[in-house]
């Protein structure tokens, strides 16, 4: 061997290292550092488009809590996205990869929508009860379909779901260009308004949906944490073999537990559709389905968790907009500063698992740093 | 052949997290001679021999190789300095030929197959090794496949190889025919490093030992002045009395027949052809065979997690192929297998004791409610008798040592009181203290009447703690023998389908 042989192999510039197991502690502090460094570099940026962060961090604040409607005008905007990430967090708890939430909102709005556009005259509560149970069936056979594909043809879930969002969003459009398309509208292609009897009811000036809302955040805790179902999905989520093993019936729990994650999300739809909008559109989750991958994920699939932060996300929305009215801000920032918030937040992940050890000094000045794969 | 020094680690320090797995630890190979490195299980073998195949970099120390302090910080860098590293676990593309594999990943200009062809059989000439440059690797034994892996690293011209647990998967045969093979290249002036931590193999093959005891070099001996006795005290740290206890079987009576067991595996190939035993109380029943002779689809077809094709399965008189594994359960049969990974069934490696405790008996008591109490009692039971290792019951049982692992799924099957206990490879891949630990438990349920199947890697163990020994060959069975009456020479022919008993 001749001497560049032995020259060629030296240390890397620095190495991942893997790290102890962090303290609960220590890692809620890593998390709120993140955020506070988040809130610095999103604050970098307003300076950048050239208005004043303090100002603007205030006036979300502000948009967000300064009255009694701006209030219940946040809580309106968490209602779908806490549900649907306690729909998602069921099916990721047991890696079933589901990013058909949007698809399964939709389905349960349109079930939903059925009933109150053409039962309007049954009787109040029957209705709204009928109303929730057509979501819950809608989202739930959404869903299922997918399971089912999966168990039966060991089809790719993620992208069966994904393309399944399309399918209910076609339908929607379908529906109110023919079937259900109101005749007052003067030609224009939108599904009437429903009747005020087949309108959910407000408590405390909101939707009556935040209720729906709390007990299903007890009751999904409650469910993973306690059960025996619960349970089940965490082994299997774990390892399949294992849960074969155990005499789980593998295929079984996929399919329950997928109808669960998709009646869940199909709450959240017919809640938009009777309790917000009063009304179907092709808007009906808008994005919601996939907003809450992201809060289920980040909240490690915690119910308890996941309130806190689609609330705290749902600040940000609704402060950001008025920002938008009164310092002429795009509401499109507020998508940037998520962006960067989150960013961070995950990032964070990594520094809480590994930490980087730089080289050693050596006498000769290395040539060309090389970064280790990580 | 003059002895230079081939690679010399002095003070090697390297830490995952808070662990520390090797501790200062110096080592040293010449060429022309075989060094063992034996250790128990976490004693820091393998990730000793990462960092010189440059997988690791260690955090403190240095490694000289031809007496030039070096840094290896990948694969390529080992290569280049002549190390080459046969791993455990095959890397070799299976529907690639063998001379496919060999050049794969060099980066030389490839070379015609009929001047590859002759290289390779070359190199098979010059180190005594016979392989067809032709043939695929899915079609060869796992002895074969071994001479491929030390064929790719001679021909990228290592003259240092490590071997980690070679003999793992051979049967004592194929074990002879590569310590051969080994001799013959140390007589060319290969620098050969061993792993292992089969004491037999030690004397038989290697000129010096290095002995590692949790993360520390505990010394390096001369083999020939050494016995196993003595080996087994410096490598954990008291004398050990190496014998297994067999107690003699008492009332054995006979609790599940298996009749004209036929069984298709997944991939069409038959698992199981025809094969038929009886299974007793009160006696452990040993089944030897290379791996992938048919223990897994005998455990899981037992279990009901696979059907068959043809033949029966009696328990107590009664047919339960066809029951579902949670019927079976019910019927007071465990099953525990142990796969390579160790972790992959039977414990959920998320979760921790408590949850573990749960996977079989989560469905008792009435109500959609899981009651977790007494689940941690009995967690709480198992680290106190069997002396479990681990910060808390709640500590995902991913982050406790492979031993304690295997004391945790052993020990819930026990719990469970079964009254068939099948475990497959218990003591993979543990050391001297844990396994005896283990025999101990199976002889315990054994004097309790409980019929035990123990499925095994090593003959020498078969042979002293069961009293049947049932031996599996391409899914047939070969013989079913006393195991006091037989020599591991008469099972290893039999494995391999040569004798029939």
């Amino acid at each position: 061997m001749n001497e560049s042989t032995y020259k060629s192999s030296r240390e890397p510039l620095f190495r991942v290292v893997k790290r102890a197991e962090r303290s609960g502690r220590q890692m809620l502090i890593f998390r709120l550092l993140a955020v506070l460094l988040s809130l610095v570099a999103g604050g970098l940026f307003i300076l950048a488009i050239g208005a004043n962060p303090l100002q603007v961090y205030r006036q979300i604040l502000d948009g967000a809590f300064r009255s009694k409607l701006a209030f219940q005008g946040t809580v309106k905007l968490c209602i779908p996205l806490c549900i649907s990430a306690l729909g998602v967090t069921l099916a990721f708890k047991m890696k079933f990869w589901n990013i058909g939430g949007e698809g399964q909102i939709i389905m349960g709005g349109i079930f939903a929508t059925y009933f109150a556009l053409f039962h309007s005259d049954w009787n109040h509560w029957l209705l709204m009860l009928v109303c929730l149970l057509a979501g819950i069936v809608g989202g739930g056979l959404w869903g299922l379909l997918a399971a089912f594909c999966k168990v039966k043809w060991n089809t790719n879930e993620t992208l069966l779901t994904l393309m399944l969002n399309y399918v209910a969003l076609y339908l929607v459009t379908y529906l109110q260009n023919d079937p259900w398309r109101d005749p007052k509208a003067n030609g224009f292609p939108k599904i009437a308004s429903f009747d005020s009897n087949a309108i959910l009811d407000r408590v405390l000036g909101v939707q009556a949906g935040w209720i729906v809302m709390l007990i299903l955040v007890v009751a999904v805790w409650i469910y993973l944490k306690k059960s025996k179902q619960g349970y089940e999905i965490a082994v299997v989520g774990e390892s399949q073999d294992t849960a074969r093993y155990a005499g789980i019936r593998v295929k079984r729990v996929i399919l329950r537990t997928m109808f669960l994650s998709g009646a869940i999300a199909g709450v959240c739809g017919m809640l938009q559709a009777v309790g917000t909008d009063a009304t179907l559109s092709t808007g009906v989750a808008g994005g919601i389905g996939f907003t809450a991958i992201i809060v289920a994920w980040l909240c490690q699939l915690h119910p308890g968790m996941i309130l806190v932060v689609s609330f705290l996300f749902s600040v940000l929305e609704k402060g950001s907009s008025v920002v938008q009215s009164q310092m002429g801000l795009s509401s499109d920032c507020a998508a940037v500063l998520q962006g960067i918030i989150l960013f961070f937040i995950l990032a964070s992940e990594f520094f809480v698992r590994y930490s980087f050890v730089l080289r050693k000094k050596e006498k000769t000045p290395a040539p060309a740093a090389k970064k280790e794969a990580v | 052949m003059a002895q230079t020094t081939a690679i010399a680690c002095s003070k090697i320090t390297k830490r995952f997290g808070t662990v520390v797995a090797n501790d200062a630890i110096d080592l040293q190979v010449r060429y022309g001679e075989i060094l063992a490195l034996l250790g128990e299980n976490g004693s820091g073998k393998t990730t000793l021999m990462n960092m010189l195949s440059g997988i690791y970099h260690p955090d403190e120390g240095t490694i000289a190789v031809d007496g030039r302090t070096v840094a290896i910080s990948s694969p390529a860098d080992a290569q280049r300095l002549g190390i080459g590293m046969i791993h455990q676990h095959f890397k070799l593309v299976e529907p690639f030929s063998a001379m496919d594999n060999i050049v794969l990943g060099t980066k030389e200009r490839k070379l015609n197959n009929r001047a590859l062809k002759e290289k390779v059989l070359g190199l098979c000439k010059e180190y005594g090794l016979s392989i067809n440059p032709e043939q695929r690797v899915q079609d060869m034994s796992v002895s074969e496949k071994q001479t491929v892996e030390i064929l790719k690293v001679l021909y990228r011209g290592a003259r240092i190889l490590i071997l980690d647990e070679p003999t793992a998967v051979l049967t004592p045969q194929e074990t002879d025919k590569l310590f051969q093979i080994l001799r013959g290249m140390r007589e060319k002036g290969c620098a050969i490093i061993i792993i292992t931590h089969k004491l037999n193999e030690v004397m038989a093959i290697s000129d010096r030992v290095t002995i590692l005891r949790k993360g520390k070099s505990v010394g390096t001996v001369e083999t020939s002045q050494v016995d196993p006795a003595k080996l087994t005290e410096l490598m954990v740290g008291h004398a050990v009395s190496l014998s297994i206890h067999r107690p003699e079987p008492r009332d054995v009576s006979t609790i599940l027949k298996v009749v004209n067991l036929t069984v298709q595996r997944p991939d069409g190939g038959l698992g199981l052809d025809d094969v038929n035993f009886e299974i007793r109380r009160g006696e452990i029943l040993g089944v030897a065979g290379i791996a992938g002779s048919g223990q897994k689809e005998l455990c899981e077809t037992i279990a009901g997690l696979m059907p068959a094709q043809k033949g029966a399965i009696l328990y107590n008189k009664e047919n339960i192929l066809g029951k579902s594994p949670k019927e079976i359960i019910a019927l007071g049969v465990s099953m525990s297998f142990v796969p390579e990974d160790r972790l992959g069934m039977g414990l959920v490696a998320g979760m921790g004791m408590t949850d573990n405790m749960l996977l079989k008996s989560y469905r008792r008591g009435k109500g959609p409610f899981v009651d977790r109490a007494p689940a941690k009692e009995l967690a709480k039971e198992l680290v106190d008798k069997l002396s479990i290792v681990t910060p808390s019951v709640e500590t995902p049982v991913r982050l406790m040592s492979g031993g304690n692992v295997q004391k945790v799924l052993l020990g819930r099957e026990i719990e469970s009181d079964p009254n068939l206990l099948i475990t497959a490879y218990p003591v993979r891949g543990l050391d001297i203290n844990s396994s005896y630990l283990i025999y101990d438990l199976l002889n315990q349920q054994k004097e309790k009447g409980v019929a035990v199947v123990f499925i095994g890697e090593d003959l020498d163990v078969l042979l002293e703690l069961c009293d049947r020994i049932m031996v599996l060959c391409h899914g047939k069975i070969t013989g079913i023998v006393d195991a006091k009456a037989t020599t591991k020479e008469q099972i290893g022919l039999m494995m391999t389908g040569e004798e029939n008993a």
